[in-house]
């Protein structure tokens, strides 16, 4: 039997409180990090874990934090990412609202790995219940002494800001938080030089997801050999899964990595609406290629569904029933990167303001012959030719759409119409 | 503290007052409803930058609003999981109701409708955020009764608040 450690606090009374943490054993992590563990050790045992970024890309935190130089003339910052905008996702929102300490305690262990004083968490302006909870967090926490000044009688140091983000989906993306955190337009940079190198003011930056560093306190406190006992080895872990659309209990969900996307959209989730049945599922986020029905049998880790290729993302699993035209889905999709995509390249702006005309009218009825290979085209202008991930994103998704039901685009140019509404 | 404090107090978080440019936006917008011009220059010369890297950002994010909107900003999510779960219905619904299409505010000044992308709250779609607050699992007798308590609300709203919202006030 699973069980959950990412959730535990969740129905916990008033479990966002330092009293109730504390209550639980909070704050015991971050202690023994101190007392027991150098800084190096603390990296040694994230990679021992094999724990990665649970922001969508799945890059090993460890050799993230392990990037950063030993020695800097600049100070060092951590960055959490709190921008949650990938649609489909809502865990690290929950995770602020209800348990901010764990992770107030997680960025504390990790600050201390990589040597920053300093730490900015971007959270989107949406979440104003998040926000206010963290900001009332850190305040607590400070009282405490657990972030300040020499912190559990320590040579550490270390205190937590909030940035609001202000609407801009792009933001999710690292180098572009940056950016925004530096007052500027969100717009990604050219890489190199990266983050660890030179990120936020042109110092050493480490960004990590809420859900990343929410993992640190219970790898030091349980060791990295219960981390990789989770799930698949290269993997591991325990993961939230946001679940939502055609499902009788939408909702977010702990379990191990790489159980079947099956499994936790069928028997977790209550599968589809009375009378319904599945028709596809995006495994992680709308950036995430969507998976017919018949492929649903795959494990919920960055591996296995790469090797389907789609992926895991941030898992928000949005599931789409059978009364569902999927030229729609597709639509909506392409018109969300549309508007998202931050001006920065020709490719991404232009090109994906071409696919949404030419999805809009296929849609309404008045496609001609040849959009389909419009869109092929066009998806080809697109990917892999943009500075960030947001345009691979868009031409990803639209590609599995085509693979997949091609046979509902084709239906919708020859006969004129949509049969579904 | 007034505005200019509670910039201030933002722009000590950061080495760089071009950092402090979006939190004063959010406080400067708080105070006055939105941000026309000579709010967006006010902010420039409290924190001491240029004129131009306040206007960018005001004119990039989604959330700086530049134009007055109504008191209560019905910001409904029309993202994919929303969708599924029938935004467009709720969306019809409030065109029709309240007497705008999307974009547009109410003539009292009371309402502006807008869609918006993901909320990430999809656990609850459809969803809509009106100020602060998020309401979820919607349907149409729900966003009735919401209007109602919106309006009910409107009546006990102050002075300062209506005038904030660009309304005339009692």
């Amino acid at each position: 039997m699973f069980e959950p450690v990412l959730l535990r606090n969740m129905d916990v009374p008033d479990g966002h409180l330092l009293s109730s943490y504390e209550a639980g054993g909070g704050y015991q992590a971050l202690a023994k990090a101190l007392r027991e563990h150098t800084p190096d050790e603390i990296i040694d045992l994230v990679k021992q874990s094999n724990l990665r970024g649970r922001g969508g890309a799945g890059f090993p935190t460890g050799l993230k934090w392990s990037f950063v130089p030993k020695r800097a003339d600049k100070p060092k910052y951590l960055c959490c990412n709190a921008d949650e905008g990938e649609p489909g996702t809502f865990k690290d929102r929950i995770i602020m609202e209800r348990d901010p300490h764990q992770l107030i305690e997680g960025m504390a262990i990790s600050a201390y790995a990589i040597g920053a004083e300093t730490a900015y968490v971007y959270i989107r302006g949406e979440y104003v219940l998040a926000i206010h909870r963290l900001e009332q967090a850190i305040a607590e926490a400070h009282a405490k002494g657990y972030l300040g000044t020499r912190i559990l009688g320590s040579d550490f140091n270390f205190v937590v800001h909030i940035h609001c983000g202000a609407g801009a989906y792009i933001c999710g993306e690292e180098t572009a938080m940056l950016d925004s955190l530096e007052g500027k337009r969100a717009q990604p940079r050219l890489k190199p030089p990266f983050p660890a190198v030179a990120g936020l003011y042109a110092s050493p930056t480490v960004i990590n997801n809420v859900e990343t560093l929410v993992c640190v306190p219970h790898i030091v406190a349980r060791g990295p050999d219960w981390f990789r006992s989770i799930g698949p080895d290269k993997s591991p872990g325990p993961k939230l899964y946001c679940l939502s659309g055609h499902v009788r209990n939408p909702g977010l969900y702990e379990l191990p990595m790489g159980i079947s996307l099956r499994e936790l959209v069928e028997d977790r989730a209550g599968g589809p609406p009375p009378g319904r049945r599945i028709k596809a599922v995006i495994p992680g986020g709308v950036s995430a290629p969507l998976i017919p029905e018949r492929g649903l049998d795959v494990g919920m880790d960055f591996d296995s569904l790469a090797a389907v290729g789609s992926m895991l993302g941030s898992a928000g699993v949005i599931v789409i029933d059978d009364s569902t035209c999927m030229v729609k889905v597709a639509t909506r999709i392409i018109e969300f990167f549309h508007h998202e995509s931050c001006g920065k390249c020709t490719p991404c702006r232009e090109g994906l303001n071409w696919v949404v005309k030419v999805l809009r009218r296929v849609e309404a009825g008045q496609g001609v012959p040849d959009d389909l290979e419009q869109l092929e085209a066009l998806c080809k202008g697109i990917f892999g030719n943009t500075f960030c991930a947001l345009g691979d994103g868009a031409a990803m998704g639209l590609r599995a759409a085509l693979a997949h039901f091609e046979h509902e685009f084709v239906a919708h140019i020859e006969e004129g119409r949509c049969s579904f509404h | 503290m007034n505005m200019r404090e509670q910039i201030e107090a933002a722009a000590a978080r950061y080495p760089d007052q071009r950092s402090a440019i979006m939190p004063a936006l959010l406080i400067a917008q708080k105070e006055h409803g939105h941000l026309p011009g000579p709010v967006l220059e006010e902010v420039s010369d409290i924190l001491g930058v240029e004129r131009v890297w306040v206007y960018e950002l005001a004119t990039f994010y989604t959330l700086f609003h530049t134009e007055p909107v109504g008191l209560f900003h019905l910001q409904l999510c029309d993202n994919l999981s929303c969708m599924l779960r029938r935004s467009e219905d709720l969306l019809r619904h409030l065109e029709t109701v309240l007497g705008i299409e999307k974009g547009g505010t109410t003539p009292d000044g009371l309402f502006t409708l807008s869609t918006v992308e993901c909320l990430g709250a999809c656990e609850m779609a459809p969803v809509m955020q009106v100020g602060d607050d998020y309401h979820g699992d919607l349907d149409i007798a729900r966003i009735d009764a919401l209007l109602d308590r919106l309006r009910a609300a409107a009546g006990q709203a102050t002075g300062a608040e209506l005038a904030a919202a660009g309304l005339p006030g009692e």
